[in-house]
């Protein structure tokens, strides 16, 4: 049977009686860190030929999805399966959300339930904080609009630390339109906050200076450890918008190739890719491409973040899962 | 040509005892009875003789004139489950208004005699203090076709303006400019650029960066007003710039009227005392448009209200039924409510701090917004109209959604604490509301 222990000595101040992930804002660098040596726990654990856990056995876990996901969907599903809670996934097609039902309605509903965890993907900014003043379940944001997506950047995280080894002084390119993008806004903030350096690339008008360096010649790409490439959304050149004047340009100027490349760097994607617009299909099958371990990654940060929401303060997880 | 403002009759006996009063334009400060006889002042002095009327304590208190507020939106007719006409002036009498303007951005828009008319006599019988009705300026605030501006300013239209949206095009605001001298009505302008804020959520600036929210930049704002300052310079007709937010704005406004062109101008409570730091916890209570702006935005919104370059508070009081906000950000309509709250809020984030002195607060929201849109200016002086308010200045209260007079609840104030009561309002020699 599973015990937890309280290490001697490290014990924050009680959090707050209800903790959401809203935003990577919402967290110091310890939870981080913290958060980041769980999952390679989890992480540890899913190596074993038996790798459910009985860690949150009765607790139950809602995914409400607003928006088309595969990646972080099925992880936070599966994640919740590892660890033993019971899960629900609703997504608004096929759901009362096509009646008309408001966000709050289906928030209030679903709350009858009473989940302990309410992951919820959606279109518009602000939505998981709706949902976080209107129920008592803790609140994961899956990605809001183009606010936040803050387990992407920890899995972003967790992937760069397992393949350089490091997080201080990493230096990461981001490369495509910064403008549109949650995982770029919550990258840039969990980078910061464990001391590497950014800087963004692309087209003018897609790279937003309050939030980083910004470089608009591809050729900057090559002084970084990490270049993180970013999906180029075909509305973008929509009439009206005009923030490219055409994908053909783009991908002309912007598109991460070999040749752009130098030695030794490595190459992430949140995906979906559109193979040949920002990235070359020559780099997404390369040894340099970490695409598939973010998406292992993803697993285990979710594990960690599920776990860390409904245990209070830092807990000793190798005790959690059994492994040392 | 009928009256501007309509509202209950009223001629109440009252004696307000031992108040500071204060009226800052005739620079009158100094602990004074007043009696108000058939809702007229009729006496200023030191222990006067009370004449059988109700007296009111004054002690400790401050007694000014009453407020004005240019911008209000009272949603009726069409969504009257927002607010009415009987609600909103029942707010505004909680806040201390002894008169208000109505935004014409109804359904069906005020833009022919017929509703304005229609409006006129619902206000004559449910309003708590007098009310004028704004008209359009473009027929169904469309931008094509000038409404019957003649016939409107005879039935009592108190202004025109297409409020919510600009006017579309320099030459028909040209043409409304000129055509309006056959009124003496002011055109109040809402000044956007459609082409630099669509899509704009917020301030453009390094929070909307971090947020993700669409940017509604200070140029949206700024290079409207250019354009209306041009116009106005131009025809030499007077114009009102409404909800100013940003620097730019004012800079432009200050060298206009320096070179002599007859601009007024109105801010909000919620650009004079918040900026866009606000906006990271998200509340749909706290967007509105235009938006909050920076820091330096805020300043010089306050130096322009210090110095008179911004002659006017104006709420812009916008209901929006519950339901409507309580959803994401993202969602939520533009607009927050402040009819109930202006004074204390600023007294609260302006006065208090010293950024501002209480006459001018004072003055900017009585006298300053009755000069732009040439209402009669509430004084305290024999003679004169009752229109006076009864302050508390050290009552602390917290803003809580169910003490609003008004049917909406929207405000950015809600659970705070402000410092600062409305105690008493008299609106045209009637009491219109008591604590």
């Amino acid at each position: 049977m599973t015990t937890l222990h309280v290490v001697p000595g490290d014990l924050l101040p009680p959090p707050p009686a209800r903790r959401h992930l809203l935003s990577v804002g919402d967290l110091s660098r310890d939870d981080v860190d913290r958060l980041l040596a769980t999952a390679r726990s989890f992480a540890r654990s899913q190596e074993r030929d038996t790798k459910k856990l009985p860690t949150l056995r009765g607790r139950l876990v809602v995914n409400v999805f607003f928006e088309s996901s595969t990646r972080t969907s099925s992880s936070f599903e599966l994640a919740a399966k590892r660890l033993s809670a019971d899960t629900m996934t609703l997504k608004a097609s096929g759901s009362s959300v096509e009646k008309g039902e408001s966000l709050k309605d289906t928030a209030l509903t679903l709350s009858a339930y009473d989940p302990d965890v309410i992951v919820i993907r959606h279109p518009q900014i602000g939505a998981p904080h709706l949902v976080a003043r209107v129920t008592d379940a803790h609140v994961v944001n899956a990605g809001d609009g183009k606010h936040q997506h803050p387990t992407q950047a920890l899995l972003d995280l967790y992937t760069i630390l397992s393949a350089l080894g490091r997080l201080e002084g990493v230096q990461v390119a981001i490369v495509g339109d910064v403008l549109h993008s949650r995982v770029a806004r919550s990258l840039v903030q969990a980078l910061r906050l464990v001391g590497a350096g950014v800087v963004l690339v692309g087209p003018p008008p897609l790279l937003p200076a309050e939030l980083a360096e910004t470089r608009f010649d591809i050729a900057a790409i090559r002084d970084a450890d990490v270049v993180y490439v970013l999906r180029m959304q075909r509305e973008r050149m929509e009439e009206g918008a005009s923030y490219v004047p055409s994908l053909r340009e783009y991908s002309a100027r912007w598109c991460v190739t070999p040749e752009r490349l130098s030695p030794g760097q490595k190459v992430m994607h949140p995906g979906p890719m559109n193979r040949g617009v920002e990235i070359d299909p020559r780099v997404a099958d390369s040894p340099a491409s970490l695409v598939v371990d973010q998406v292992r990654a993803g697993l285990a940060v979710r594990m960690a973040v599920l776990y860390d929401l409904l245990t209070t303060g830092p807990v000793l997880v190798e005790a959690a899962v059994g492994v040392a | 040509m009928a009256p501007i403002l309509v509202g209950p009759p009223g001629a109440d006996d009252l004696l307000v005892r031992g108040a500071r009063v204060l009226d800052p334009v005739l620079g009158l400060d100094a602990v004074l009875d007043v009696r108000v006889d058939r809702g007229r002042i009729a006496a200023l002095g030191e222990r006067l003789d009370a004449n059988g009327h109700r007296v009111v304590e004054g002690a400790g208190r401050v007694l000014a004139p009453a407020f004005v507020d240019p911008h209000v939106h009272l949603r009726t007719p069409g969504r009257e489950d927002e607010e009415t006409i009987a609600s909103g002036t029942a707010a505004a009498a909680a806040g201390g208004y002894c008169a208000i303007l109505a935004m014409p951005n109804t359904d069906p828009v005020v833009d022919a005699t017929d509703v304005l008319r229609g409006l006129r006599a619902r206000a004559l019988e449910e309003a708590e203090v007098p009310v004028g009705f704004a008209a359009a300026i473009t027929v169904g605030q469309a931008g094509q076709r000038l409404v019957e501006m003649g016939e409107l300013a005879d039935a009592g239209a108190a202004a025109f303006t297409d409020d919510g949206k600009p006017v579309a095009t320099a030459g028909l605001l040209r043409r409304a400019l000129e055509y309006s001298a056959i009124t003496d009505r002011p055109l109040a302008l809402h000044c956007e650029e459609p082409s630099l804020t669509r899509g704009g959520q917020m301030h453009m600036g390094r929070v909307s960066a971090e947020l993700g929210l669409g940017g509604w930049p200070s140029l949206g704002e700024s290079l409207c007003v250019a354009r209306e300052l041009s116009l106005a310079r131009d025809t030499g007709r007077r114009l009102h710039l409404m909800h100013l937010s940003a620097r730019e704005s004012v800079e432009l406004l200050a060298a206009a009227r320096a070179a002599g062109v007859a601009a007024t101008a109105e801010a909000t409570p919620h650009h004079l005392c918040l900026t866009d730091e606000a906006l990271r916890s998200l509340d749909p209570n706290l967007k509105m448009n235009p938006p909050l702006r920076g820091a330096d935005d805020r300043a010089a919104l306050v130096d322009a209200l210090r110095d008179g370059t911004i002659g006017a508070v104006a709420t812009d009081h916008a209901p929006h039924a519950r339901e409507e906000k309580d959803v994401p950000f993202e969602e939520a309509p533009f607009g927050v409510i402040g009819l109930e709250t202006a004074f204390a809020a600023l007294n609260t984030h302006l006065v208090e701090p010293g950024l501002l002195r209480l006459e001018t607060l004072l003055e900017r929201m009585s006298a300053g917004p009755a000069r732009s849109f040439g209402l009669p200016e509430p004084r305290i002086e024999v003679g004169a109209p009752a229109n006076l308010v009864l302050l508390d200045l050290a009552a602390a209260w917290r803003v809580r959604a169910e003490r609003f007079r008004s049917r909406s609840a929207n405000s950015w104030l809600l659970g705070s604490t402000l410092r600062g009561q409305v105690l008493l309002t008299v609106a045209a020699g009637r009491i219109a509301y008591e604590a």
